[in-house]
């Protein structure tokens, strides 16, 4: 069963293409992708539980921490594509992360939880309090996700390091795609996915 | 003694020899006019013969992997926590066949053998033979058994350098390759501990030239060294921390030479067993085929080139407190397999073990291994070409 964020990562991917998944959790989407679409790939993933669940659904997973980078194991452009659900935000170092994946992939597909949504900003505005929703269900002191950000930031630090944003979807807190979130993706998107590649000029 | 034996182990077992009459040209320039290997087999051979499993053993390992030779071992073989039925490698599904390794000293030929040509003992004259030399031996075991391809040869430490050494030489014979505690090629230290252990044999008085048993003797000081120095480098710090600390074995300090601290009287122990059991030009021998080991030399030091016709799927196993086959040695050849777009999974497991945890029962390891063994499947394969060996 792939989560809503996952299913539209799905209709953004190319048959056939090849697939590097950072974080892959328990393999479930990588293998909907080799199943489905035919793609071939690898899963990286640190968690042990993960690893092994990984190797149950029977794709190619590397047991490896992505803060490390890539360059262990990756040359320069050998993906289609890369892809990050969920994960980005609880790196160390995002930025660092995000070029290796436009280093070692064509595009990469990131999905994470906008901390900018309505419900985040009511619970630290009202109550003065970090926010704990369904999206990031943790307290402050035991989250893994050490680097929240908003679409606004996200779309900023591209903007940045010259990343052009080839698509972009949120849904919300139901799963939905909804013409009005196109309006204020940022207030009232839970989720947001997106799809970039490097501009030429800065490679 | 096991006064039963459990469910899950291959219960008796008795090794099974057979003999080569087909010379076998060495890496060395030497020949082997003939020779005997000394395997065990564990499981029945289906049918379509596709549910093979090939087992290599490391330096001081031989075909005992699983079972009781009789009620009165006190042992079962060395690697019963992977091998039986419901185990990771499941005798219920597998045929598994492990051999001694040419050279060694437990059955099949080496230098404890009679040399045909003189009628003594090999001993030092027993050619030095290599990973590449014992695939090529096990190649021909595996034509004697009727065995086109193995399901998987798996390996750990030396025995992982064997698995790799399948999936260059023999692409069309392994399906899968399990790599366990293993790297590419030893490191420089690596290297030297090997040294020590091969000066401690060769200068104990008794060694004489390793013509030792022609004198009725054993260097046994010798070899006890090496089983010693090696004993510590297969353990961790925190390992033998954790079983010995500097706990004394009669609780004060007797000021002097003789074992005080548990952790000595625990060495010679290892030591003592090792004596007698095991020999010392093996020794040698098994140190330096290590040592040589190094498939990326022939190709510009570039193990991906190394790999370019191998097709076998990996999984790649170290852990994390294994100084003397660390785990950026097998990132290192996980690089190299996914340089060749190769299928490959990697599971560093989190253990305190050292070296020797590859041994040990430790669950994760065990579920990892046995998830990964699920994958294979043992129905009858497509039409496989005629193999020749390379």
């Amino acid at each position: 069963m792939l989560r809503p964020d996952q299913d539209m990562i799905c209709n953004w991917i190319h048959p056939e293409s090849r697939i590097l998944d950072l974080g892959c959790g328990d393999g479930t989407l990588l293998r909907h992708l080799t199943e489905q679409l035919n793609v071939d790939g690898y899963g990286l993933e640190l968690d042990d539980s993960n690893v092994l669940s990984s190797l149950r659904n029977g794709i190619n997973v590397i047991q490896s921490d992505l803060d490390r980078g890539l360059t262990d194991y990756f040359d320069d452009d050998s993906f289609d594509y890369v892809i990050m659900s969920l994960t980005l935000q609880a790196m160390n170092f995002p930025d660092r992360l995000l070029d290796e994946m436009l280093r070692v992939g064509r595009q990469g597909i990131i999905t994470f939880p906008n901390f900018g949504h309505w419900k985040n900003r009511i619970q630290l505005m009202f109550k003065g309090r970090m926010p704990v929703t369904n999206a990031l269900p943790n307290s402050w002191y035991n989250t893994p996700n050490i680097h929240l950000c908003t679409v606004t930031d996200f779309e900023k630090l591209c903007e940045q390091k010259g990343i052009r944003i080839l698509e972009r979807s949120v849904i919300d807190n139901r799963h939905r795609e909804q013409p009005l979130l196109k309006l204020s993706p940022n207030l009232l998107g839970e989720t947001a996915i997106y799809r970039f590649e490097r501009l030429p000029y800065h490679q | 003694m096991p006064e039963h034996i459990s469910e899950d182990s291959v219960g008796l077992v008795t090794p099974q020899k057979i003999h080569f009459n087909q010379p076998l040209e060495l890496e060395s320039g030497h020949t082997l006019p003939s020779y005997d290997l000394l395997y065990e087999s564990y499981g029945t051979l289906s049918a379509e013969r596709t549910n093979a499993i090939l087992i290599c053993h490391a330096l001081s390992g031989n075909h005992h992997a699983a079972g009781y030779h009789s009620m009165e071992d006190r042992k079962p073989g060395w690697w019963e926590t992977a091998i039986g039925p419901g185990k990771p490698i499941d005798t219920n599904r597998f045929f598994v066949v492990c051999p001694n390794n040419l050279g060694g000293c437990d059955g099949s030929t080496g230098p404890t053998s009679t040399n045909p040509e003189t009628g003594r003992p090999y001993g030092p004259d027993f050619p030095i033979v290599t990973v590449g030399d014992w695939v090529k031996s096990q190649a021909r075991l595996a034509d004697e058994l009727g065995i086109d391809s193995w399901g998987a040869v798996i390996g750990a430490s030396l025995g992982g350098m064997q698995v790799l050494q399948w999936s260059i030489t023999f692409p069309q014979r392994i399906q899968h390759a399990i790599v366990i505690a293993a790297a590419s090629k030893l490191t420089a230290q690596n290297i030297a501990f090997n040294e020590v252990a091969r000066q401690a044999i060769r200068t104990d008085p008794d060694f004489h030239e390793g013509r030792y048993l022609e004198h009725d003797m054993l260097p046994e000081r010798g070899l006890r060294l090496a089983r010693m120095l090696g004993h510590i480098t297969y353990l961790s710090d925190e390992s033998m921390g954790a079983k010995f600390g500097r706990e004394l074995r009669e609780g004060k300090l007797n000021y002097g030479y003789e074992v005080e601290f548990q952790v000595e009287s625990y060495l010679r122990y290892q030591a003592d067993s090792f004596v007698g059991k095991f020999d010392a030009n093996t020794y040698l021998l098994m140190t330096k085929a290590l040592d040589y080991f190094d498939p990326a030399r022939a190709h510009g030091d570039d193990l991906g080139e190394a790999l370019r016709k191998v097709s076998a799927k990996f999984c790649v196993i170290s852990f994390t407190s294994d100084w003397r086959f660390s785990p950026q040695r097998s990132r290192d050849l996980v690089r190299a397999l996914l340089d060749n777009d190769l299928n490959v999974s990697y599971a560093e497991i989190t253990a305190h073990q050292g070296h020797d945890a590859f041994l040990m029962p430790i669950p994760h390891y065990l579920d990892i291994f046995h998830a990964y063994m699920e994958r294979i499947t043992v129905y009858p394969l497509p039409g496989l070409p005629a193999i020749e060996e390379s």
